[in-house]
């Protein structure tokens, strides 16, 4: 490296570890308080020097029943990312294969339904989860978390159809494939990764949503989202077991995301570069 | 009887016309070329046939079974499609023998299929390779190779050398023509190249504006077109087309039967340019260019106002500016009426 450019490239890589900690910082905070006691948790100045220990992670599980949250934020995430894969994907090859005058216009009306705020649908969807007794249930869950992703989902399909030549459809047509041959040795191979990423993120958004848990759902089907917010409790707040119950509700997909980030990243950028 | 009957195809795409009513036989065993300008519909009638897209109004009989309505899959056809459409997951083998699988022919009937057509095709060494791992002409034969293994009744090629460079595309005609007459199977392939069509073609079929102008071996379009597009179309350089008032003298040598309103038409190979002062007789014109191809020789000219194109087998002294004698070869004229008809010469 020449001298004269030592200074800047040292000063460009300062200034992007500052702002690389600045944003980790509070994930930081939370791993380094869920090992505290409460005590230590609200010393000051703040402890970066204890002994860690384990006693928050234990006293969650005991408390609040970890495990119970774990398995419904499992079913509700893996529930809406199944079911809204099969509506999707048949969703997205129409549009994309098949398309007409206003394919183009229910596209953007899906699309436009996720500009609205979440809080806009509350009432009428409390009713009617009520109304069907299906408050503080799985399903009512799952249900709403598949239609809330299911425009993201039918979009980032669509695109990943839409790479795939129509020619290649059309010879297969001409090998004699049936609509579900060609889907199954045709369009399912190819568009694999798009698949892939899109059920990925699915998982992702299902896994964090936290307003619509919060709203239909409390002791029997609460998801870890509803776990953690149930810290923040009228007693007081309790800064390590709510830092213990938010690592244990987070560290799950944040290890997930980790190993399949490549996968996401791909499927985000679909089409953008030919 | 005919093998394969286009019976008053027509097909449209919302108000626009594409085809307009399209009656052909083609009988077995023949190599049919449908030829024409970009946009004339030879495209859309070869997916109409293949059944990738629906028929407006018509009927399409294949040895004598109507199939008009019947799915691509179900028509007995194979197409070779221009981007090659091979499946790109897939190796060679799996491309080749994907129809037969489906049609469910035995593992060992596959494989002896498979293998003779990668023979055939000089493919047996990329058999494992997937298509991303082959050359343009090799993607080629593949698609070829997956057409032949299923032995069709028609085979349809979509402008399939359109992809290939210069020197490929000859040898790869050359390839298909061989491949034809091996197989002896009925073809229909569309090209918007005249050299491939008069080359490869039993009869070729000339489209325009989704009607057919003109069918018929290749020398037959060249030496009888029906009509001024017909005419202008088949042959390189285009032949020259003189209306019957420009020049006097050529009108005058037709005895007569050219109309007074109609138009004279004459192959490049039907002028003679000579030096002006050689002249015996013809018209007096000057040397807009020379075009030397080696082989033979360009002369492009200019008498009144009339661009005319003569082409010589011999080499030629004249260069640009010259004043020439042009002379009119009476044997070899076509003669079209005000409509563009050919009338009898």
């Amino acid at each position: 490296m020449q001298p004269s450019n030592f200074l800047p490239q040292l000063l460009r890589t300062a200034g992007a570890w500052a702002v690389a900690l600045l944003l980790f910082f509070p994930l930081g905070w939370l791993i380094l308080t869920a090992f505290k006691t409460e005590l230590q948790a609200i010393h000051v100045p703040p402890l970066f020097v204890f002994e860690p220990t384990l006693d928050n992670f234990s006293e969650v599980q005991r408390r609040s029943d970890y495990l119970l949250y774990a398995r419904n934020s499992l079913i509700t995430s893996l529930g809406s990312t199944i079911i809204g894969l099969l509506i999707a994907a048949p969703a997205a090859y129409s549009m994309a294969f098949f398309r007409t005058k206003r394919t183009r216009d229910i596209l953007m009306w899906m699309l436009s339904t996720k500009m609205m705020p979440a809080v806009g649908a509350l009432v009428p969807i409390y009713v009617l989860a009520q109304t069907a007794g299906l408050l503080d249930s799985l399903t009512a869950l799952t249900i709403v978390f598949t239609l809330s992703n299911l425009p993201i989902m039918v979009w980032m399909l669509y695109s990943a159809y839409k790479d795939i030549p129509n020619e290649i459809l059309e010879a297969a047509r001409m090998d004699g494939a049936s609509l579900w041959t060609e889907f199954r040795h045709v369009v399912l191979p190819l568009s694999v990764g798009g698949l892939a990423s899109t059920g990925l993120l699915c998982l992702v958004l299902s896994w964090n949503e936290a307003f619509w848990a919060l709203n239909l759902s409390s002791a029997k089907a609460g998801t870890l989202a509803t776990l953690i917010a149930s810290y923040s409790s009228p007693e007081g707040l309790f800064w390590a077991k709510l830092s213990a119950a938010s690592l244990m509700a987070i560290a799950p997909i944040v290890v997930f995301g980790w190993f399949s980030q490549k996968q996401l990243v791909q499927g985000l950028t679909f089409g953008a570069v030919k | 009887m005919a093998y394969l009957e286009l019976k008053n195809i027509e097909k449209s795409f919302g108000e626009t016309q594409i085809i307009r009513g399209v009656d052909l036989e083609i009988n077995k065993g023949e190599f049919i070329v449908f030829v024409g300008p970009s946009g004339c519909g030879k495209s859309t009638l070869l997916r109409l046939i293949a059944g990738l897209e629906p028929i407006t109004k018509g009927k399409l009989l294949l040895d004598g079974k109507d199939i008009t309505w019947a799915p691509s899959g179900k028509r007995d056809l194979a197409m070779v499609f221009q981007s090659y459409a091979l499946y790109p997951h897939m190796s060679v083998y799996d491309n080749m023998s994907f129809a037969l699988k489906l049609a469910g022919v035995s593992k060992g009937e596959i494989r002896a299929k498979v293998e003779y057509a990668a023979q055939t095709l000089n493919l047996t060494q990329y058999l494992d390779r997937t298509p991303k791992d082959l050359s343009g002409g090799q993607r080629q034969r593949v698609a070829i190779g997956r057409a032949i293994v299923r032995a069709p009744k028609v085979f349809l090629f979509d402008e399939p050398l359109s992809n290939l460079d210069a020197a490929l595309r000859g040898n790869t005609r050359v390839e298909i023509h061989k491949l034809h007459r091996a197989l002896g199977a009925t073809t229909i392939y569309v090209t918007h190249d005249q050299v491939e069509a008069m080359t490869l073609a039993d009869r070729v079929v000339v489209l325009r504006d989704g009607l057919i102008e003109q069918v018929g071996t290749p020398l037959e379009l060249y030496d009888h077109p029906a009509n001024r597009f017909v005419a202008q179309f088949i042959g390189m350089p285009s032949m020259n087309m003189v209306a019957a008032s420009a020049i006097p003298s050529f009108s005058a040598a037709t005895g007569g039967r050219l109309p007074s309103d109609g138009f004279l038409g004459v192959r490049p190979e039907g002028l003679r340019v000579h030096p002006k002062q050689a002249a015996v007789s013809g018209v007096q014109g000057r040397v807009e260019l020379i075009e030397a191809l080696g082989a033979d020789t360009l002369i492009h000219v200019d008498v009144g106002g009339v661009p005319l194109i003569a082409r010589q087998n011999e080499r030629t002294p004249l260069h640009a500016g010259d004043d020439v004698a042009v002379e009119l070869d009476p044997s070899v004229l076509h003669l079209f009426n005000h409509e563009g008809r050919a009338v009898p010469a």
